[in-house]
């Protein structure tokens, strides 16, 4: 059974389809690492994935159930765009809130965890408006992973990431990974993604018109995968 | 259930605590509700009586008014940082985010309210602490009418760019009925008029009842479609 599944996905804005019975799978365990240039429709599948909007047509499902459910929504863990924090919380009491809103059991000790992994315990009481964009990116990636999510949904991870924000997310990433956790990435940074990837698969114009186990050309040459689609008469 | 009334909570104090820290909303909405007193007690030339026939209207039209401030607010609050996305993708069912909004601008707008009414009785001498409790009683009713369909259409019109120019065109008429009951009970109320107000009473808890099942049923479908 599959974490995390789009079986032919279509997503309309107005007449305009963004996806095109987009299928996506995604095994447990897996790091699936979505590629596709900007407008391929990456950001409206992964919102499609994560609750946030409705497919027009196809069904998502997480281990075999629809991803509309409240328990199936508790399992997955997303970071979109926005840092989704609120600037006149401080760190601290964003991350119980969403504690306490993602039904975490211990959230004082589980905020105080989150803080201490992504390195901002010394600043738990600041405003997150006082913060530099690496620290509040950090402070997003703590609240992502707050409740140990089965599955993690994250679109474009790595961009405006500072060089320790990036090694904090990595490690992060590394370690639910190792706990068994189901990374869906859409990214830009190619040779970020590859390091982590177990599955890739490429999105052009709603389509996905590749999906399979990351090879060892994709590692030495991440632009290996776009050049084979580009060259693919139309 | 109580995960979800729990939820709502978690989200009102949220609302609250950001609101009482940045004022933005309370603050607004309080000057704009004392302008717009200090402005009525001029622009009425009425004897006393003649005053108190028009009294719960103007105090009734100043609270919503300002009570717009408020609503505008309820989700705006989450555009900054794309929060409103978390919350959605969050296990808390969406009818605990609606409640939850609506119960922090409930509390901010009843401040206002509570504000404006002695203000309103200086400046127009209207006595209004003879009938304080029932007027509390209505207040609380009318306010969780104006609070659940202005928070309703603030997250119809979230993701709209004109946002501050719709919601009040969308929600004012929606208001009136409301509005109709409360005034008079509230006329009835300054005017120490003992009639028989049951009609208008029931206006405003038919009003208050038939909104509150229609947004939480349908605020799923507005916030995510």
């Amino acid at each position: 059974m599959s974490a995390i599944a789009a079986d032919g996905v279509w997503k309309y804005f107005g007449d305009y389809p963004a996806l095109r019975g987009a299928t996506l799978e995604a095994p447990p365990g897996a790091c699936v690492a979505l590629l596709g240039r900007n407008g391929a429709g990456k950001t409206t599948l992964l919102r499609i994935l994560a609750n946030l909007s409705r497919p027009s047509k196809g069904e998502v499902t997480v281990f075999g159930e629809s991803a509309r459910d409240e328990k199936v929504r508790a399992k997955i863990g997303y970071l979109g765009h926005g840092i989704g924090v609120y600037d006149d919380l401080s760190a601290y009491e964003n991350l119980i809130l969403f504690g306490q809103l993602m039904n975490v059991p211990d959230t004082k000790a589980a905020a105080e965890a989150a803080l201490e992994r992504v390195g901002l315990t010394r600043v738990r009481d600041g405003f997150a408006r006082e913060f530099s964009r690496g620290m509040r990116q950090r402070l997003a990636v703590a609240r992502a992973f707050l409740h140990n999510p089965e599955i993690l949904l994250l679109d474009e991870p790595f961009t405006s990431l500072d060089d320790r924000a990036i090694a904090v997310l990595h490690e992060l990433l590394r370690d639910a990974l190792s706990k068994g956790a189901t990374i869906v990435m859409s990214t830009h940074q190619i040779r970020e993604a590859m390091e982590l990837a177990t599955q890739v698969a490429l999105l052009e114009r709603g389509k996905i018109v590749h999906s399979g186990p990351r090879t060892d050309e994709m590692l030495g040459d991440p632009g290996w995968l776009y050049r084979k689609y580009e060259e693919k008469p139309k | 259930m109580k995960q979800g009334l729990l939820s709502a909570l978690f989200i009102a104090r949220k609302d609250l605590r950001t609101e009482f820290r940045t004022k933005e909303a309370l603050n607004a909405s309080v000057s704009f509700a004392l302008v717009v007193l200090v402005l009525f007690s001029f622009a009425f030339d009425l004897g006393r009586d003649e005053f108190y026939d028009i009294s719960g209207g103007l105090l009734w039209l100043v609270y919503v008014f300002a009570g717009a401030l408020i609503v505008n607010r309820s989700f705006i609050r989450e555009v900054p940082n794309d929060c409103l996305d978390v919350l959605i993708a969050s296990p808390m069912p969406a009818w605990s985010l609606f409640l939850g909004k609506v119960i922090a601008s409930f509390v901010l707008l009843m401040i206002v309210e509570l504000v404006s009414l002695p203000v309103y009785g200086l400046l127009n001498n209207i006595h209004w602490v003879d009938s304080f409790w029932p007027h509390l009683g209505l207040m609380i009713l009318a306010t969780w009418g104006i609070t659940i369909t202005g928070v309703a259409f603030s997250a119809v019109t979230v993701n709209v760019r004109l946002r501050e120019l719709m919601l009040p065109v969308l929600h004012y008429p929606m208001l009136i009925p409301l509005l109709i009951g409360a005034m008079q009970i509230s006329t009835a109320l300054l005017k120490g008029d003992g009639g028989d107000l049951s009609a208008d009473l029931r206006l405003v808890v038919v009003f208050d009842a038939m909104f509150s099942a229609l947004s939480l049923y349908l605020i799923e479908f507005i916030l995510v479609g």
